[in-house]
């Protein structure tokens, strides 16, 4: 969670151009952003991977580093491969072995699964999915009147 | 729309490989028809994309989904290339959406099935439907499994 005001949970997927396109618009408005695992592999391959990835600096870092990562990976979706996470995890000031290793564990992939698994429940049915104080935004985020 | 406790219209389709596959193929066990309007369109990838994702849990649930459309097995075979799906494409293409139109499913003003969804029992009765309110509606994955749920209570 980051930020404070309206509430908004933003199901995303890190390998989603769409969801690259929604954060660059919505990140830096003053909300409180809360952000769930919605990895899409047979769309995005690389999707997992990423996203077990921004939980692996959350477990090494913090809070922040998740962010950071989440940032960072949106930025430049064009540079997603391993090297490119190390390189961005270094950026971080965090140990690329340990977060070789938390990436790739169970406590990861359960914490990535469990928000997608929240996120089919909920009807989310593709990325961008967004709910504002509880209630599902349709149609275009950007010009939801609630943000 | 076909309505639950009607007996689901037995067809023949060519799957992606063209190789004709019939309903009666799956008796025995529950299988989700899910008629989209086409292949590589935006909404039916998302869609699509989705129920591969939950495909483990459906198998684990007995569930087999079977995708129809009114595209060409070429076109299921680069569709399911393109999204890596593993579950099974059915061609309703000549004559075309005939099947679709058997279950109600047919859009005849668009030239494509709706977005519906129709779950057959073990014994090949309709057991559940869902026909989306257009065909931009995604029926989520949830559904698949609230399917489930209301028929094991049933």
């Amino acid at each position: 969670m980051r930020g404070a005001g309206t509430e908004l949970i933003l199901y995303l997927d890190l390998g989603c151009p769409h969801c690259a396109a929604t954060w660059a618009q919505v990140s830096s408005r003053p909300l409180r952003l809360v952000f769930r695992h919605f990895p899409v592999a047979s769309k995005h391959p690389r999707a997992p991977a990423l996203h077990a990835a921004a939980e692996a600096v959350a477990l090494q870092g913090s809070e922040e580093a998740f962010w950071a990562l989440v940032d960072s990976i949106y930025r430049d979706q064009g540079r997603i491969d391993d090297p490119h996470l190390w390189e961005r995890v270094e950026a971080l000031g965090l140990e690329v072995e340990r977060f070789d290793r938390d990436r790739r564990s169970t406590a990861v992939a359960n914490r990535v699964r469990r928000d997608f698994q929240g996120g089919i429940r909920a009807g989310v049915a593709g990325t961008p999915a967004a709910f504002v104080d509880g209630a599902p935004v349709a149609g275009d985020l950007a010009s939801e009147p609630a943000l | 729309m076909i309505s639950p406790g009607e007996k689901a219209p037995d067809f023949s389709l060519p799957n992606h490989k063209g190789e004709q596959v019939s309903l009666s193929d799956f008796r025995g066990r529950r299988v989700m028809l899910a008629f989209y309007p086409s292949d590589f369109s935006p909404v039916c990838s998302d869609q699509l994309s989705i129920y591969q994702e939950v495909k483990p849990d459906l198998d684990e649930a007995g569930l087999e989904v079977v995708g129809i459309s009114i595209d060409h097995s070429w076109a299921h075979n680069a569709f399911r290339k393109h999204l890596n799906l593993d579950f099974t494409l059915l061609a309703d293409f000549h004559p075309k959406g005939e099947v679709a139109d058997g279950y109600g499913a047919y859009l005849a003003d668009y030239g494509t099935s709706n977005r519906s969804l129709v779950l057959v029992d073990p014994e090949g009765v309709v057991s559940w439907v869902y026909e989306a309110p257009t065909p931009l509606e995604i029926p989520g994955a949830n559904l698949l499994f609230d399917a489930l749920e209301a028929t094991d209570k049933a």
